[in-house]
């Protein structure tokens, strides 16, 4: 059944409904057709992979299998090996890891900040929004240079016996850490700022007269204030670090693999593509699920 | 004025710190007379003038400006048209909430998703077209793709921001719609174009992921080539790479803040 055209005032414009949608959904089409191709599809086909078989030599074959999660799980033909669940689980730790530390550390940093005069306090800022827009590859490639056998930092760790004389201090999980946390700090301390600069202090100053402990003045005056900020900041952080790819490639090499290096070595060497999307699926329900318990935690830090 | 307790400054001071000595070690190291080893030798710019007599690193920086600008352009016009589509019109609630989530696909997932689902799409697409055989014009379909969420959602903040007077204004006095967009909307929503476009560029000069599953043997651009690099070992002229890397960023990100505080 068509609607009665009628005539209606759309901000201004003189138009029927059918026309003023015309326009709309004209305006939508290119992007919408675009994110549709390239994102909504692809996608798509990504979880229809994940449920093929490789052929023999890396084709793609049409049977329907469940053999690319069950090896994920760890069931091979040798029996059952955690090695992929550790995998998956140390990415976890990392991710979340390096929230906390970034956060931890952005708090102090954005009170700084927020406590210089207000004509510097714009420099400030530029040094942390530097770092934030310098190429990841650079700045991980800058690591190795600090970690190198004749910096001092590894002299120390050898004299320490921590390493051999003359190692580098990478691969290792140490040198992952502090790749993962100088990457995301600053999407941390940017977002968390926007919010501690707007902080209303005569909250904190009522909860100080108020003898409130200072682990209470956080909790019940600043960290409320500074949720939003903070919020973006860590899924800013989270999601990313989930899949990171290039700090644990070039840090942490073969022993101390996360899953994006899984998922790329699946696309590239082993041209394995329905383990690798078996793969991408589990990292995206491992996000998702770190996302919803944040909420959750997020709920009642609110209530605390 | 508030002033910080000890410990704040201490930790501010440590983390700064923490941020840049990787970065500033490599600007030393970048004028440093050594080739191999990292032992002070005297200073030198020789490393630099190498890197312009390098084709490698010249084609690769002429392929990630290349790459960074034609997909911002695209990214930017799309994102644009799509802001103003999802924001000017009455869509139903749930129109509305189906746009958002798309709209919020490339934020919300690990980059490394969007690049596996490309490479098995173009892997497939290949059969029928050799558009899709690895190289400049996927990485550009990859880069547009994430960079249209970003434009559209700053633009449309911005949308948000200059309401809708201006436009009933201009339609009373009997504006076409394009006299309209023309005249009213694009001058007042220029400013949320250029930080779309702004942030699209640097996402685009930033990215590692979606190039490297995207690339081909003639599209290597500077990320890719200092990864590929580092594998390698340090040398002095990826220093000198890098720093100047950073010095534009520096410049960039300066330009940006001049041209949105405003």
């Amino acid at each position: 059944m068509k609607r009665a055209d009628t005539t209606i005032a759309w901000y201004g414009a003189l138009t029927t409904r059918h026309r003023l949608m015309k326009l709309g959904g004209g305006l939508l089409i290119p992007g919408m057709l675009w994110l549709m191709f390239f994102l909504v599809i692809p996608g798509l086909v990504l979880v229809a992979v994940s449920f093929l078989t490789r052929g023999a030599y890396g084709e793609l074959e049409w049977t329907f299998t469940l053999e690319n999660y069950r090896r994920l799980a760890g069931f091979s033909l040798f029996g059952w090996t955690a090695d992929y669940l550790i995998i998956l689980w140390r990415s976890l730790v990392v991710a979340f890891v390096t929230t906390l530390v970034s956060v931890v550390v952005s708090y102090p940093l954005c009170f700084f900040i927020a406590a210089r005069p207000e004509r510097s306090r714009y420099l400030w800022l530029t040094l942390v929004i530097i770092p934030f827009w310098t190429n990841m590859v650079i700045r991980t490639y800058a690591w190795f240079l600090i970690l190198s056998p004749e910096m001092p930092f590894a002299r120390l760790a050898a004299l320490l016996g921590f390493i051999p004389a003359g190692a580098p201090l990478y691969p290792n999980a140490f040198a992952v850490y502090l790749g993962m946390v100088s990457m995301f700090l600053p999407f941390v301390t940017l977002p968390l700022y926007a919010s501690v600069e707007r902080l209303d202090w005569s909250l904190v100053e009522a909860a100080q007269d108020l003898y409130a402990s200072r682990t209470r003045v956080f909790t019940q005056a600043i960290l409320p204030q500074t949720l939003p900020g903070l919020s973006v900041g860590i899924i800013l952080t989270f999601i990313p670090a989930m899949g990171m790819f290039v700090v644990p490639d070039l840090l942490g090499g073969a022993k101390y693999m996360l899953v994006g290096n899984l998922i790329q070595q699946q696309f590239g060497p082993s041209r394995d593509w329905p383990f690798g999307a078996a793969i991408s699926m589990a990292l995206m329900v491992l996000t998702m699920v770190g996302l919803q318990i944040y909420r959750r935690k997020g709920k009642e830090i609110e209530v605390l | 004025m508030r002033r910080s307790h000890f410990l704040t400054v201490a930790v501010s001071w440590l983390t700064l710190a923490f941020l840049y000595l990787p970065l500033v070690g490599v600007a030393v190291f970048s004028v440093n007379d050594a080739r191999r080893g990292l032992v002070w030798k005297g200073f030198t710019l020789k490393w630099y003038l190498k890197l312009f007599r390098n084709e490698w690193i010249l084609e690769a920086a002429w392929n990630t400006l290349l790459l960074a600008v034609i997909s911002t352009f695209v990214a930017t016009v799309l994102g644009t048209i799509l802001a103003i589509a999802m924001d000017r019109f009455p869509w139903r609630r749930p129109t509305r909430n189906f746009l958002d989530t798309i709209l919020y696909i490339p934020v919300v997932i690990p980059d490394i998703i969007l690049a596996a689902s490309l490479v098995v799409v173009f892997g497939l697409l290949r059969l029928f077209s050799s558009f899709f055989e690895p190289g400049l014009p996927n990485m550009i379909v990859g880069h547009v793709t994430f960079q249209i969420a970003f434009v559209a959602l700053v633009v449309r903040s911005r949308l948000g921001a200059i309401g809708r007077e201006m436009e009933e204004a201009a339609r009373d006095l009997f504006a076409s719609n394009w006299y309209m967009f023309r005249k009213v909307m694009l001058p007042l929503l220029m400013p949320g174009i250029m930080a779309g476009a702004m942030l699209a560029l640097t996402l685009s000069l930033d990215d590692f992921v979606i190039s490297f599953f995207m690339a081909g043997p003639d599209s290597q651009t500077l990320p890719l080539f200092i990864f590929a690099a580092v594998r390698r070992g340090v040398t002095p002229q990826i220093h000198a790479l890098s720093t100047l890397i950073m010095l534009i960023t520096v410049v960039l990100v300066i330009l940006a803040e001049r041209f949105t505080r405003r």
